[in-house]
């Protein structure tokens, strides 16, 4: 809807100044959109296709041949400027549809899914480039792979069946929702009893869960409240007995349990 | 205004990137040439009635074949979801990608400009029925190229766009000739409808007005439902 691509049933939108039912085609001059899965002219020249979205948007012959050129060495389509679409690798037309979106240099970028069936590598360098630009310009960008939105945006909405349900900074949000946090330990040489009348006196926890014992060793959860670090304390106990410690780590919430959280309650 | 041009120029290329251009010129080339010179002789005269008289069946075959990717393969890759994001209204999408197919129409005429050049050789050819043909050709391409591109903005399936476009151009073309089956008063009208009787008239040589309205208000009509059955698509 933002985009242009369906009008809303109800309600409007505004960017800047304009809304989205009369000024449809300034909104549409401010946006650089990606829809997902870049869905393009396959028999198209890759360079044919960026000159062609370049003089659908105006720009002047100068600045297009420039621009064209920053883009190609931004996302690396130099040397398949010569190539139709159509031959592309999956991760070649996500570039391309990247370029696409950023021609014209819009100030709003909109992302659907942009490392959609990528390969690792891929999704490094697509992000680079995401957050390169994100440093000038406005990027909305909207994806399931929530890693993704961790590790590229600066504040995360969520929206679960049309309603917004969590809006904030990305380090808020993480800390907001996880009023606990979980250490795991793993112990050789002790049995469950013994553990809780160790640990259990320990300030700040909140409940102690034996988690399976496989021989030896033993694997406890501690839940805690997560206003405090308690690894250092435990392991000071721990050291204390005759058991031997194999494993302690602490989870933080990942914003993929915050996201299960904020939709199963509503 | 511009952007109209950009369309028109990328769907314009487009067409001759592809094999379609060519295979859609060569077939047309082929049966018009054949079925045209296969009586010619016979008939011994120098004019060009008979080519025109295919037209309107040649072409309600051969424009809904340039038609109907314009629009279904956009919306079945899903590139008009980029397209409808540019900075483009509706109407010149519309318009850019009807001209591109007018056009196309215009370049697939041009070869048969060797059928009248070959009959003046061989005989004393009238050019003003000649020259009535071709503009009628232009227009009656133009018309159906409305047509097509109207049923191409109904479906994502180009075979489907393929068969309704078609269908409604050869009811168009064909309706004057059901007529006998029906009673005097519905004549007149019906008459009027047939694309292929306003075709005659103009490729008789007389340019009139009514003539050349037809084929503009078919194509108007046509047009206009594109840019409804967009709107509704959004």
């Amino acid at each position: 809807m933002l985009t242009g691509y369906l009008r809303p049933t109800a309600g409007t939108i505004r960017v800047k100044d304009y809304t989205i039912n009369e000024h449809t085609l300034e909104i549409k001059k401010l946006l650089g959109y990606l829809p997902e899965s870049a869905p393009l002219y396959y028999d198209m020249l890759v360079y044919d296709y960026l000159d062609y979205v370049a003089n659908m948007r105006d720009l002047e012959r100068n600045r297009r041949i420039s621009r064209i050129r920053g883009m190609g060495d931004l996302c690396g389509l130099n040397d398949v400027m010569h190539k139709s679409i159509g031959e592309l690798s999956k991760g070649f037309k996500q570039r391309v549809g990247l370029a696409h979106a950023m021609l014209s240099d819009p100030e709003i970028l909109v992302l659907d899914e942009p490392t959609l069936g990528l390969d690792p590598n891929q999704i490094v360098e697509i992000r680079d480039i995401i957050r390169r630009i994100g440093k000038e310009k406005t990027i909305i960008l909207s994806t399931h792979i929530l890693s993704e939105a961790e590790a590229a945006c600066d504040r995360i909405v969520i929206i679960h069946q049309g309603k917004i349900v969590a809006d904030s900074v990305t380090e808020t949000l993480k800390q907001s929702v996880s009023g606990e946090s979980t250490i795991y330990i793993s112990l050789k040489n002790a049995d469950f009893e013994s553990v809780r009348k160790k640990l259990g006196p320990v300030e700040g926890i909140v409940s102690l869960m034996p988690i399976g014992q496989e021989d030896d060793t033993l694997n406890v959860k501690v839940t805690c409240q997560s206003s405090e670090d308690l690894r250092e304390d435990l392991y000071r106990r721990i050291k204390r007995t005759s058991w031997i410690l194999l494993e302690l780590h602490q989870e933080t919430k990942s914003l993929e349990s915050i996201f299960q959280e904020l939709t199963k309650e509503s | 205004m511009k952007q109209v041009i950009h369309i028109f120029e990328k769907e314009f290329k487009t067409y001759f990137v592809s094999p379609v251009a060519y295979i859609v010129i060569s077939i047309f080339l082929l049966v018009t040439g054949w079925f045209f010179f296969m009586t010619f002789f016979l008939f011994n005269q120098a004019d060009l009635r008979n080519f025109f008289a295919l037209l309107p069946i040649a072409f309600s075959f051969v424009v809904p074949a340039i038609t109907m990717r314009l629009f279904s393969e956009e919306l079945n890759v899903g590139s008009y979801e980029i397209l409808l994001t540019m900075p483009v209204t509706f109407r010149q999408v519309v318009l850019g990608k009807y001209l591109a197919s007018v056009v196309f129409v215009v370049a697939l005429l041009i070869p048969t400009l060797a059928y009248p050049v070959t009959v003046a050789l061989l005989g004393e050819l009238d050019w003003g029925p000649v020259l009535g043909g071709y503009i009628g050709a232009v227009l009656l391409g133009a018309a159906f190229s409305a047509i097509g591109l109207f049923a191409s903005s109904l479906t994502r399936s180009q075979i489907i766009a393929f068969i309704t476009g078609m269908a409604i151009c050869f009811s168009l073309t064909l309706i004057d000739k059901m007529l006998f089956f029906l009673p005097q008063i519905l004549l007149g009208i019906l008459q009027y409808l047939g694309a292929d009787y306003h075709f005659r008239n103009i490729s008789k040589g007389i340019l009139d007005s009514r003539d050349v309205l037809y084929f503009l208000s078919v194509s108007f009509i046509g047009l206009y439902g594109t840019h409804l059955s967009l709107q509704e698509k959004s």
